[in-house]
């Protein structure tokens, strides 16, 4: 059994399925023989029908201008009720502090005044807006949707690499890989208790209408997006289609009177809540980038005024800077009163002089990342870097010090997956999703697994050709009390049904046999039967 | 038109959207026993079996989606499952072979040709998306290129009380086994009808509204009351009622169903729904039995008495 398992190598990373003496841990062992029952030829088989799939859902990345099939797994990733349950409160109390310091650095500045962070810090941000300044949410939130990245370092521990609190994406795969999943292969969801994923439109439904403006009733909430070039394109409008609202671009909006409206062919409609998938530079020409056209001129106006919500709020940024990241466990302390849940990955502030000396000797060993992006964008492993590279990094680190932060190298745990030559050890990280509706931060059970194709690559961007898992968080407890009338189970009545109906032709065996016969011995005058 | 003709033309129409809508049921269901691990697979299959009026085994044989799958799904010897239903469609088209395009004929023909080949017990998935699609080509042939005369309404006439009987029946399966089911959002899916829901009600809904939904919505074309409507404007057409003194027959029957459910309180068809189901289906049953007899009598054979006369 299991030949595709066959010569799986044992890495210095964790592995998610086999421990270190090569046992299958006991919550994949359900996946592991399921995934060893079929053939190799089968299993590619599947693999090419989910990607089938997802070519006809137009579930594409776009690279470079080349649409293809997001690339999802076969071999799903498995967390433990246990683990999730460790994991999930963390996330939230992250949120919660990202959300306290967002409030704080755009209202009084107190963390500032106490002495938690420099000045600086926040002031030296890419993505510190003042422009946002004194902008208050009506519920209090700002970080509606955000995303946490996490790893699993050597020893198996769960830890945080980075936030994401601007425009987390992703979340669409995770709705379509379950789906897909499903469909392709059933006998792998046998008797496993996977907590559902589909409840997330909804929460997030719920969350915007939560943050629309004061006074106002039935808002209307949309998606904002850059449009149907935009690489993320399939997430904003499966986004907008299960939640029931409008997907809207830039030139969609009008600014007039205070108020943000949408052209539709029935005149005017105010709009209250905006969920951007834009980037703050490019959402307000007025404020911020003045060539851009996909944003609104006036949408900042209007949201100072109070009459839309942005959802995230502009300059969010500021609280995922990277060096900001460093900061996180003092703020949480400082701003929650709690230690915190998940650990983070050291990280060296290279503004320090000394810590900028040691990870200059150390640069080949080290991951550096610049401090304000995202997808992966900059980032040099030193390991895998040449030494022309890391002469070029040396001087841009020396130019630039808030620029960059500086990582060890961590072993990003491995889950086996479909590659060349079977099932192979694989990177992969993990990001959850929290949607915040100011009364609690809810977390997507499972979330976005990541993982680098590449043999040894860690980095799993999938704009570095990064694919993606089916990632199942194990359950034992029903979500949802039964409230509603229908929800009541109704003693099922065998045998009061109503027949289905068939054509009283169709029952005709006899007339049947009589016209064959005809056909067979046609009438001795000539005039046959109806032939068969 | 004969009447032999019409009445192969109302069931091609009737088989084939039963061949789609059983389709769309099993897949959620089925689609629900995999996903949900709060599902119970034995009483989701018995409610199945028993809204579509199946005899379940006894109560102490455990009923699994297999079981449910060969006899609802690729049992070609009766109608009511989905490969027999495309079986009868396609000897009905073949009687009324000279009145029907080719094209649809060939549609038709065709998915019965292909059946074999589809019907694989491992991924139910992909056999049930075959059957809807084909379905769906068969009704784009039919809508155009059949003239609209009676031909057309006998067709749409059959698809129509169809439709109707088996949305009434996918409502019947929720209310039920309730939450051990699929979903809401699941069931309006299954009807496609999951993303004109959220746009209707702004993606809020409780689940009272989603079964309002497919019970009464006026516009959405799988809803129990557009369906009934659809069927009494072709019984119109078949035989306008203009400057009649009193409509009678399969028109008043669909009607009164049609406006029990239009024009009737919320609250209680939800609070009463698998009896309001049960009505819908009869009335369904019944005016297809009316239908029957006034156009298409030719049921009842005439026997010689003998030496009467």
């Amino acid at each position: 059994m299991a030949d595709l398992f066959d010569g799986y190598p044992a890495g210095a990373a964790w592995d998610e399925v086999f421990d270190r003496t090569g046992d299958v841990r006991p919550s994949y062992r359900h996946v592991y023989e399921a995934l060893g029952e079929l053939s190799e030829a089968e299993l590619r088989g599947r693999a090419e029908t989910l990607a089938r799939t997802y070519l006809t859902q137009g579930v594409t990345f776009d690279i470079g201008g080349e649409e293809r099939p997001f690339p999802i797994d076969v071999a799903p990733r498995v967390v433990t009720e246990a683990e999730w349950d460790s994991v999930a409160p963390g996330v939230a109390q992250r949120v919660r502090a990202l959300e306290a310091f967002l409030a704080d650095v755009y209202g009084p500045q107190r963390a500032i005044a106490d002495g938690v962070v420099p000045r600086r810090l926040v002031t030296s941000s890419t993505h510190f807006h003042r422009a946002a300044q004194g902008i208050e949410p009506p519920n209090g939130v700002r970080v509606h949707v955000s995303g946490i990245d996490l790893i699993r370092d050597e020893m198996g521990q769960f830890r945080v690499l980075e936030d994401n609190v601007r425009v987390p994406s992703g979340v669409s795969y995770v709705l379509s890989n379950r789906k897909a999943m499903a469909q392709v292969f059933p006998e792998l969801f046998a008797s496993l208790r996977i907590r559902s994923v589909a409840e997330y439109p909804g929460r997030l439904l719920a969350a915007l209408t939560a943050a629309a403006p004061d006074g106002v009733h039935e808002p209307t909430v949309v998606v904002l997006t850059p449009g149907v070039y935009n690489s993320a394109y399939f997430e904003h409008s499966l986004l907008a289609r299960s939640m029931g609202v409008e997907l809207v671009e830039g030139r969609d909006l009008v600014c007039s009177g205070g108020h943000v409206w949408m052209r539709t062919t029935n005149g005017r409609r105010r709009v209250d809540v905006i969920y951007r998938r834009v980037d703050d530079e490019f959402l307000d020409p007025v404020t911020f980038r003045s060539d851009s056209l996909l944003g609104s001129p006036g949408l900042m106006a209007a949201a100072r005024r109070g009459t839309v919500t942005i959802a995230n709020a502009v300059g969010n940024g500021v609280a995922d800077d990277k060096l900001v990241y460093t900061y996180i466990p003092d703020l949480i302390r400082y701003y929650l009163g709690e230690e915190p849940l998940l650990a983070s990955v050291d990280t060296w502030r290279l503004e320090e002089p000394a810590a900028l000396e040691e990870v200059l000797d150390r640069l080949h060993e080290l991951v550096v990342k610049p401090v304000d992006g995202s997808g992966g964008k900059g980032l040099v492993v030193g390991p895998a870097a040449s030494a022309s590279e890391l002469a070029d990094l040396r001087d841009r680190l020396r130019k630039d010090p808030r620029g960059w932060i500086a990582q060890p190298v961590v072993q990003l745990s491995t889950v086996p997956t479909l590659v060349e030559g079977g099932l192979r050890p694989r990177h992969v990280d993990l990001r959850p999703f929290a949607v915040n509706d100011g009364e609690r931060v809810w977390v997507l059970p499972g979330g976005l697994t990541r993982v680098a194709l590449p043999e040894g690559q860690l980095v799993v961007n999938s704009s570095q050709g990064g694919g993606s898992k089916d990632t199942w968080v194990l359950g034992s407890s029903r979500g949802a009390p039964v409230s509603s009338p229908l929800e009541r189970p109704r003693t099922v009545a065998f045998g009061e049904g109503v027949p289905i109906d068939a054509s009283p032709s169709d029952d005709r065996s006899e007339q049947q046999q009589q016209q064959q016969q005809q056909a067979r011995h046609p009438h001795p005058t000539g005039e046959a039967g109806a032939p068969c | 038109m004969l009447s032999r003709i019409a009445e192969s033309l109302f069931w091609i129409g009737r088989y084939t959207e039963r061949a789609d809508a059983t389709a769309r049921l099993l897949d959620v269901h089925v689609q629900t026993i995999l996903e949900d691990p709060w599902a119970e697979e034995d009483l989701v299959c018995r409610t199945l079996l028993s809204v579509m009026n199946r005899d379940a085994p006894s109560a102490d044989t455990m009923v699994g989606r297999r079981f449910v799958l060969d006899s609802l799904a690729f049992d070609r010897s009766t109608p009511s499952a989905i490969a027999g239903s495309i079986t009868a469609a396609r000897e009905n088209a073949r009687r009324a072979r000279e009145v029907i395009s080719t094209e649809l004929w060939e549609a038709v023909n065709g998915t019965w040709n292909q059946l074999p080949a589809h019907m694989m017990p491992s991924r139910p998935h992909s056999f049930f998306t075959w059957v809807r699609e084909r379905s769906a080509l068969v009704s784009g042939i039919v809508d155009q290129s059949i003239s609209r005369d009676d031909t057309w309404n006998f067709l749409v006439l059959g698809r129509s009380i169809e439709r109707a009987d088996m949305t009434a029946r996918l409502l019947a399966t929720r209310a039920l086994a309730g939450t051990t089911g699929p979903d809401w959002p699941t069931l309006l899916r299954s009807c496609g009808a999951h993303e004109a829901y959220l746009r209707r009600f702004r993606g809020l809904g409780a689940d009272e509204t989603a079964a309002e939904f497919l019970l009464t919505d006026r516009l959405f074309p799988r809803s129990v009351v557009h369906a009934l409507g659809q069927a009494q404007a072709c019984l119109d057409a078949l035989d306008p009622a203009v400057g009649k003194a009193s409509i009678g027959g399969a028109r008043r029957t669909l009607g009164h169903a049609r406006t029990n459910l239009e024009y009737g309180a919320l609250p209680d068809l939800i609070e009463y729904l698998p009896a309001q189901m049960l009505a819908v289906q009869r009335a369904c049953s019944s005016a297809s039995e009316t239908i029957r007899q006034r156009y298409f009598p030719s049921g009842a054979l005439t026997q010689w008495a003998g030496g009467v006369l």
